[in-house]
């Protein structure tokens, strides 16, 4: 018996422009942007903030190690300090335990660990108001910025908006990938969040179901920025690397339809929950690729994908497969059930009439949108204004952006309200380690030298500089450690509260 | 996965989570109006020249 109940969270690369300056820099922006947020919280802003000692981006999933030598520098996580780039690389662990950082030259948020879908959905939620607080701080600057949760300019340039789902590392790799090509290739009728034009750069007109799904080429691999695969292998697991995996996702779309994001990570859990237990479909799809893709360009989901045992399904048919299986075999507590009642009623809507839907999908409310602006005006699908369109839904902003402006007049549903993801921004998720992370940034902030997902560097006064490892994402959390800290105030206090008796530097202990 | 016991206890000694609510709550709320009002509202907030906004649009690859 599995539930949804998983550690796990998301990550936004925000599209970025000077609105008036198409040729600003956009790595100097996106410092610029993680700066305005920082500044005025009195947060730490630099490359040296982070603890890159466990990071590991060229470590593969099948086993082998990446030479940073044959890597693309794109790749690595952590540039050189001789890149002239590498002045650019600010790094903030935000009060809720995310980190805010420059991911290439995007901006990104990463939340904080958290165990539910609908915690996910806040704290993912959480990390828009951080951009938007970001556009306002310097929207009074003589070089204003723009972010868009997006993930594409349609101009050949993608980015991603990555989930991360914790997975027992007794799995073995092969059965990830068998048991979660054909539930992702067909997974973006839940969750796509739609795209005008078709082809990397838009070649042919029209509008298709995903915005990512044109620059995938690859099944399985460990790249993330070039020859993307439908099923990334990086093994970073950010903990225990010996009882633990990350499964880092790339393939999805920048959901901002709450029940959208709440049923693509609500449903990927439920999944991975099946494979663990060893119960996912027999399914084999003849070619993956040409599948993903011929799915995003077929707005009628009518479209037969080819098995490799000779037969063919339909993506909905194979969504209802998995769906089928999970409902029979995961436990019946409340937020798994209500994850399966959420995916049933996408699958019932796009069954009967997808349109239904505009009021839970973003590939379904964008095209509504879209369609009837293009029907009105007696445009056809290559006109700037819908390629507009296609952007502006994705603005920040909620008086700009288009999705905001829907979701305002009652047209697309909401899970949170605006309370508890105000909440969510300066409040880490009840559970997991990120309580601890979170209040190391707030309350022990004199005292922490670097910060990542697993370790905190703090300065223990006479003892000099202690490396805590955070290995366990399951502790660390507020039930364990609030009430026991409740008088503590220095680092050097902190790490004698957590048990650490005999202070050397690099020692094992657990928190 | 292993976690899953320990996961259960923090949810109910934590109860910091909200009730959740049946979707069909959210459902009545759900404005059934013509499309025509939201696409005279969006003409009003989009960027004034579609082109050169579209043009220079440029974002560099990430991941």
């Amino acid at each position: 018996m599995f539930s949804v109940h998983r550690v796990m969270g998301s990550e936004t690369e925000f599209g970025i422009s000077q609105p008036d300056n198409p040729h600003a820099n956009p790595m100097r922006d996106s410092a610029r942007v993680i700066d305005a947020y920082a500044g005025p919280r009195g947060l730490k802003s630099s490359q040296s903030f982070w603890d890159f000692a466990t990071e590991s981006p060229l470590a593969d999933a099948r086993g082998f190690l990446m030479n940073v030598a044959d890597a693309d520098i794109s790749q690595l996580t952590h540039l050189p300090q001789e890149s002239v780039e590498a002045q650019y690389l600010a790094n903030v662990v935000t009060e809720n335990g995310a980190r805010y950082y420059v991911d290439h030259a995007h901006p990104e948020y990463s939340s904080p660990e958290v165990l539910t879908p609908r915690d996910l959905v806040t704290y993912d939620r959480a990390g828009d108001l951080v951009a938007l607080a970001s556009v306002r701080a310097l929207a009074s600057s003589s070089e204003p910025v723009n972010l868009y949760k997006n993930n594409t300019d349609s101009k050949g340039s993608s980015y991603g908006a990555h989930e991360n789902y914790l997975v027992d590392r007794g799995v073995d790799f092969d059965r990830l990938v068998t048991g979660l090509i054909p539930f992702f290739v067909t997974r973006q009728i839940l969750c796509g969040a739609g795209r005008v034009g078709i082809g990397r750069e838009g070649e042919a007109k029209g509008y298709q179901i995903s915005s990512r799904a044109d620059f995938f080429e690859a099944e399985v691999g460990l790249e993330t920025t070039l020859r993307r695969p439908i099923v990334n292998t990086r093994d970073e697991p950010h903990a225990d690397p010996a009882k633990y995996r990350r499964l880092h996702v790339i393939l999805g779309d920048a959901t901002l339809a709450e029940p959208a994001t709440f049923v693509r990570f609500g449903s990927t859990s439920l999944v991975l929950g099946l494979i663990e237990a060893g119960l996912a479909p027999e399914l084999e799809l003849a070619d993956p690729l040409q599948s993903l893709w011929d799915v995003s360009h077929d707005l009628t989901l009518g479209a037969k994908l080819p098995l490799a045992d000779g037969s063919s399904r339909t993506a909905l048919e194979i969504q209802e497969i998995y769906w089928a299986a999970c409902a029979e075999h995961a436990g019946g507590d409340a937020d798994t059930s209500e994850v399966l009642a959420e995916w049933r009623r996408f699958l019932d809507g796009l069954a009967t009439e997808p349109r239904s839907l505009a009021d839970s999908i973003d590939w379904v409310a964008k095209w509504v949108l879209l369609d009837g602006y293009r029907q009105r005006e007696g445009i056809d699908w290559d006109h700037p204004k819908l390629a507009l369109i296609d952007v502006q839904y994705h603005d920040v902003r909620p008086e700009k952006g288009l999705f905001h402006r829907l979701e305002k007049a009652g047209r697309i549903r909401r899970m949170t309200t605006d309370a508890e993801v105000d909440r969510a921004v300066v409040t880490p998720p009840e559970g997991t380690r990120a309580y601890l992370r979170s209040l190391a940034v707030t309350r022990f902030s004199d005292s922490l030298v670097a910060a990542s997902w697993d370790s905190l560097v703090l300065d223990a006064g006479e003892y000099g500089t202690v490396r805590l490892p955070m290995s366990e994402p399951l502790k660390g959390n507020r039930e364990l450690l609030a009430e026991k800290l409740a008088d503590v105030h220095t680092g050097e206090e902190l790490l004698r509260a957590l048990g650490v008796t005999r202070l050397e530097p690099n020692r094992d202990d657990e928190v | 996965m292993s976690s899953n016991e320990q996961i259960h206890k923090d949810h109910s000694a934590g109860g910091g989570e909200p009730p959740a609510e049946p979707p069909t709550a959210v459902s009545a709320q759900i404005s059934t109006e013509n499309v025509d009002s939201i696409l005279d509202e969006i003409d009003s907030v989009l960027e004034s020249n579609a082109e050169e906004f579209v043009r220079n649009f440029v974002q560099k690859g990430g991941q």
